[in-house]
C-alpha cells in the first residue's frame, strides 16, 4: 500500500514538472509579442530575446501615426453587424430545418452539405466581381455581406441542438393556439442559451482574425481595411523594419479582448463543437 | 444485397419525383377551368379574376419583367455563355480622325458571369411560374368546393405559422444564391475554360476547352502534373501526421491535467485556452520572426552550435518545424474538447471496474479511450479535413516556401490550397486554380460522407440523399 502511494507521489510530481514545461513553452510566443510591443528598439529582427529598455512609444504610435483606431471601429462595426446577421439567419434556419417539414428541406440540407465542402478561396475571386457588379467594393457593406451572406447553410450545430429539446414542447403550445413564429422566439429562443452564445462568439470574432476576403475586397483602400488586414500589411517587406513593434502592440491590443470574451464563453464553444455531446 | 437495391433506388428516386412532378402539372392543366388552363400563359390571370388582385398582380408582372429581360438582355446573354466573346479588344483605324484607336471588345468574364446569372434567372421563373399554377389549382378547387377564396391578409398571417419557413428561408437562400451558389458555378465553370494569365479579360478572351486542364493536371509529363502529384501527396502525409499528432497528444495532455492529485487543473488549463484565443494570424506571424534565419531562436542557438538553423529555409526541416507548430496551436483544441468527455464519463463505470480489480492501466484502455474515440470519431474526420485545408499555417508560416523552380509556382510545402491561393491572387492562372478547387472538393466529399454517416444527428435523419 505504501509504495503504491509513492508512486502515486512520483508520477504526479513529474505530471506537473511536464505540465510546467509544457505551459512554459505555450506561453513563449504570447510573452515575446508582449515583451515586443513594449520594446524601444525597432526592426523585426532583433539579437536578445529581452529589450534592451521597456516604452508606451509603440502603442502610442500605433494610435497617432497608423489607421489603427480607425480599422478598430471599422472591424467593432462590421463584426456587430454580421454577428446579429449571422445569429438570426442561422437560428432561423435551423428552426426550419429542425421542426418544420417542407419538401425541399431534405435537398436543402444535402445542397448545404455539398456546398460547405467547396474550398472557401475558390469562389473568392467570383465573389469579388460580383459585388463589384453591385458596386459595393472597398466598402464595409460588402464585408458584411460576405460574412453573413454564407450563414444560411451553417445550420448543423444549432439544428442538433433544437433536436434535443423535446418536440412535445411546441405541440402543446400548438394546441394553445401558437404560431411557428411564436413557438420560434418565445419557447425554443429561450431554451437555446447555449447555442445562441456559441453562434454569436464565433461570428463576432470571424471578422478579427479574416485577412483573406478583407484583403481581397479593400484593396489599396487604407481607411476602410479590418485590424487583421491593417496589421497584416505593417509586414509588408517595406514597412517590416519600421512598424514590426507596431504590429505587436497591434496584436495585444486585438487579442486581449478576444481572449477575454473566449475565456468566459469557453464552455459554450466546447458544447457547440461537440454538438451537445458534452456538458460540463 | 438489399444495400446495393436502396443504392439504385436511391439513385432512380430524384427521376422518380420529376416524372410525377409533370404528371401532376399535366393533371392540373388538364382538369383545369379556362382560367387555370389560361394561368399557364398569362401568370396571374386566374387569381385576377377571383378577386385576389394584388396577387395576381404580382404574377403579371414578374411575367413582363421575365419577357422584357429576355428580349432585352437575356438572349444575348445566353449566347454570350456558349461563345464567351468573338471580338478581341484591339486598335482600330478610324478614318474620321486619321488615328488608330482603341476599340472595346467582349469580355469573356463578364459574359460568364451574365449568363450564368440569365440561367439562375430563368430557374427562379420557372418557380414562379409553377407557384403560379399550384395557386389557380387551388383557387379552382376552393371555389368547387364552395369555400370561401382566402383573403390577402389570412394569406399573409400563413407566413408566420405554417409556411413560416418561407418567412425564414427566403432572406438566407437569397444570400446563398447570389454569394456562394453563383461564385461557385462560375469557378466551376473557368475550370473548363483556358482562362490563365494569358488570357486576361478585357486585352483578351478566353474560350472553352473542355477537359483539358485535367489532363494536365493528371499527367505526368508536364510541369503542372509533376507539381500536382508531389503537392498533393504532402498533402496527404501533412493532414494525417497533423491531426494524428495533436489529436494523440492533446489527449495526453487531457488526462494530465484531469489526473487525479494534479493541482491548479484550472491554471493550466487556462494557460493552453489561451493560446486557442489568440488570432492565428497574430501567433503564427510572431512564430515566423522567432525562426526565421536571424530570429531570437537561432540567436540563441547559434554560439552553441556554431551555425545556424534554416528552421524556415530547408524544406525538409521546415516540414517537421510546421509539425511541430502545429502541435503548438492543434493540441489546447484536442484538449479542451476531450477534457469536457473526460469529465463528463459516468464515475460508475470506473467503481464497478475497480470492484472486479481492473488496474487503472486496465480501466485507461477499455473504458476511457473507447469512450473518447466514440464521441471524438466525427470530430477527428473533421480535423482531417480541416488539416487538408489547414491554409492559415502553411500561409502565414512559411508561404509555402521554400519555393522551387522544379513546381509550377509552387513551394516545397504549399498545401492544395495554398497553392490554389497563389496561383489566383498571384498568378491568376484561375482555369488551374479552379480545377484544383475541384479536386479539393472531391477528396472533401469523400471524407465527409464516412464523417456524416457516424454523427448521430445525421444518423437519426436517416440516409444521405433521400
Amino acid at each position: 500500500m505504501k509504495s503504491m502511494k509513492i508512486r502515486e507521489k512520483v508520477s504526479n510530481s513529474l505530471i506537473h514538472l511536464v505540465l510546467t514545461i509544457m505551459s512554459i513553452l505555450w506561453l513563449i510566443p504570447i510573452i515575446w509579442v508582449i515583451l515586443t510591443s513594449l520594446r524601444i528598439e525597432k526592426g523585426s529582427f532583433v539579437k536578445n530575446f529581452l529589450p534592451e529598455s521597456l516604452t508606451f512609444d509603440n502603442y502610442i504610435k500605433l494610435f497617432t501615426d497608423t489607421f489603427f483606431p480607425q480599422w478598430f471601429s471599422n472591424t467593432f462595426f462590421v463584426a456587430c453587424c454580421s454577428c446579429v446577421l449571422t445569429v438570426i439567419i442561422s437560428l432561423g434556419v435551423a428552426y426550419v430545418i429542425s421542426r418544420m417539414r417542407f419538401k425541399m428541406r431534405k435537398p436543402f440540407m444535402n445542397i448545404a452539405l455539398i456546398l460547405g465542402m467547396f474550398p472557401g478561396f475558390m469562389s473568392m475571386i467570383a465573389i469579388y466581381y460580383v459585388l463589384k457588379s453591385m458596386g459595393l467594393t472597398q466598402s464595409l457593406l460588402a464585408l458584411i455581406i460576405v460574412y453573413s451572406s454564407g450563414a444560411g447553410l451553417q445550420f448543423y450545430i444549432a439544428k442538433g441542438f433544437f433536436d434535443t429539446i423535446p418536440k412535445s414542447i411546441d405541440e402543446a403550445a400548438k394546441l394553445d393556439g401558437a404560431t411557428n413564429a411564436q413557438i420560434f422566439y418565445k419557447i425554443i429562443l429561450p431554451l437555446s442559451k447555449p447555442i445562441l452564445i456559441y453562434s454569436a462568439l464565433t461570428a463576432f470574432t470571424a471578422p478579427w482574425m479574416d485577412f483573406i476576403f478583407a484583403k481581397v475586397i479593400m484593396g489599396t483602400k487604407n481607411e476602410n481595411f479590418t485590424v487583421a488586414v491593417g496589421l497584416f500589411e505593417m509586414l509588408d517587406k517595406e514597412h517590416i523594419d519600421v512598424q514590426f513593434t507596431q504590429f505587436a502592440a497591434g496584436s495585444v491590443c486585438i487579442a486581449i479582448p478576444i481572449t477575454i470574451i473566449f475565456i468566459l464563453l469557453q464552455r459554450f464553444y466546447v458544447e457547440g463543437v461537440t454538438g451537445g455531446a458534452v456538458k460540463s | 444485397m438489399a444495400k446495393k437495391k436502396n443504392f439504385a433506388a436511391k439513385l432512380a428516386s430524384p427521376f422518380i419525383g420529376l416524372g410525377n412532378f409533370f404528371k401532376n402539372i399535366y393533371k392540373i392543366f388538364q382538369h383545369g377551368t379556362i382560367w387555370t388552363k389560361l394561368s399557364f400563359l398569362i401568370l396571374g390571370i386566374s387569381n385576377l379574376v377571383h378577386k385576389q388582385v394584388l396577387k395576381g398582380l404580382l404574377f403579371l408582372a414578374t411575367e413582363i419583367l421575365f419577357i422584357l429581360f429576355m428580349l432585352s438582355n437575356g438572349i444575348d446573354a445566353l449566347i454570350g455563355l456558349v461563345t464567351l466573346g468573338t471580338k478581341t479588344q484591339g486598335w482600330v483605324f478610324d478614318e474620321d480622325l486619321g488615328i488608330d484607336v482603341l476599340e472595346n471588345g467582349d469580355n469573356s468574364m463578364l459574359m460568364l458571369i451574365y449568363g450564368i446569372g440569365t440561367i439562375l434567372i430563368i430557374a427562379i421563373f420557372i418557380k414562379i411560374l409553377i407557384a403560379n399554377i399550384k395557386s389557380a389549382n387551388k383557387l379552382q378547387k376552393t371555389l368547387e368546393s364552395g369555400s370561401p377564396i382566402l383573403t390577402l391578409k389570412h394569406e399573409a398571417s400563413e407566413l408566420l405559422d405554417r409556411k413560416f419557413h418561407i418567412t425564414l428561408l427566403s432572406l438566407p437562400v437569397l444570400g446563398v444564391l447570389l454569394f456562394t451558389i453563383l461564385p461557385l458555378i462560375f469557378m466551376i465553370l473557368i475550370a473548363f475554360t483556358n482562362y490563365d494569365s494569358a488570357h486576361q479579360p478585357p486585352g483578351n478572351l478566353f474560350d472553352w476547352v473542355g477537359v483539358k486542364n485535367f489532363f494536365e493536371m493528371f499527367s505526368f509529363s508536364n510541369k503542372l502534373g509533376k507539381t500536382f502529384t508531389p503537392v498533393l501527396v504532402w498533402t496527404f502525409t501533412w493532414a494525417i501526421l497533423a491531426t494524428a499528432s495533436t489529436y494523440i497528444c492533446g489527449i495526453i495532455l487531457a488526462l494530465m491535467i484531469n489526473k487525479k492529485g494534479i493541482k491548479f487543473k484550472g491554471l493550466w488549463r487556462t494557460i493552453f485556452v489561451l493560446t486557442i484565443a489568440i488570432p492565428q494570424f497574430i501567433s503564427l506571424l510572431i512564430m515566423r520572426n522567432m525562426f526565421s534565419k536571424i530570429g531570437p531562436i537561432n540567436q540563441a542557438l547559434s554560439p552553441l552550435l556554431g551555425q545556424q538553423i534554416p528552421f524556415l529555409e530547408d524544406a525538409n526541416i521546415a516540414r517537421i518545424v510546421i509539425l511541430c507548430i502545429n502541435l503548438w496551436v492543434g493540441i489546447p483544441y484536442t484538449m479542451l474538447i476531450t477534457s469536457g468527455i473526460l469529465m463528463n464519463i459516468p464515475k460508475d463505470i470506473y467503481e464497478s471496474a475497480k470492484i472486479d480489480g481492473a488496474s487503472s492501466f486496465v480501466t485507461f484502455f477499455k473504458i476511457t479511450l473507447p469512450y473518447i474515440m466514440f464521441v471524438t470519431a466525427p470530430y477527428l474526420i473533421t480535423q482531417f479535413i480541416g488539416n487538408i485545408n489547414n491554409f492559415n499555417i502553411i500561409y502565414l508560416l512559411i508561404d509555402g516556401g521554400p519555393p522551387t523552380s522544379d513546381y509550377y509556382y509552387a513551394g516545397k510545402t504549399d498545401l492544395l490550397i495554398t497553392w490554389l491561393y497563389r496561383l489566383t491572387v498571384n498568378q491568376k492562372d484561375y482555369n488551374i486554380a479552379s480545377t484544383i478547387g475541384i479536386c479539393v472538393f472531391l477528396i472533401s466529399v469523400v471524407l465527409s460522407l464516412m464523417a456524416y454517416k457516424r454523427t448521430s444527428s445525421y444518423e437519426k435523419e436517416g440516409d444521405f440523399a433521400c
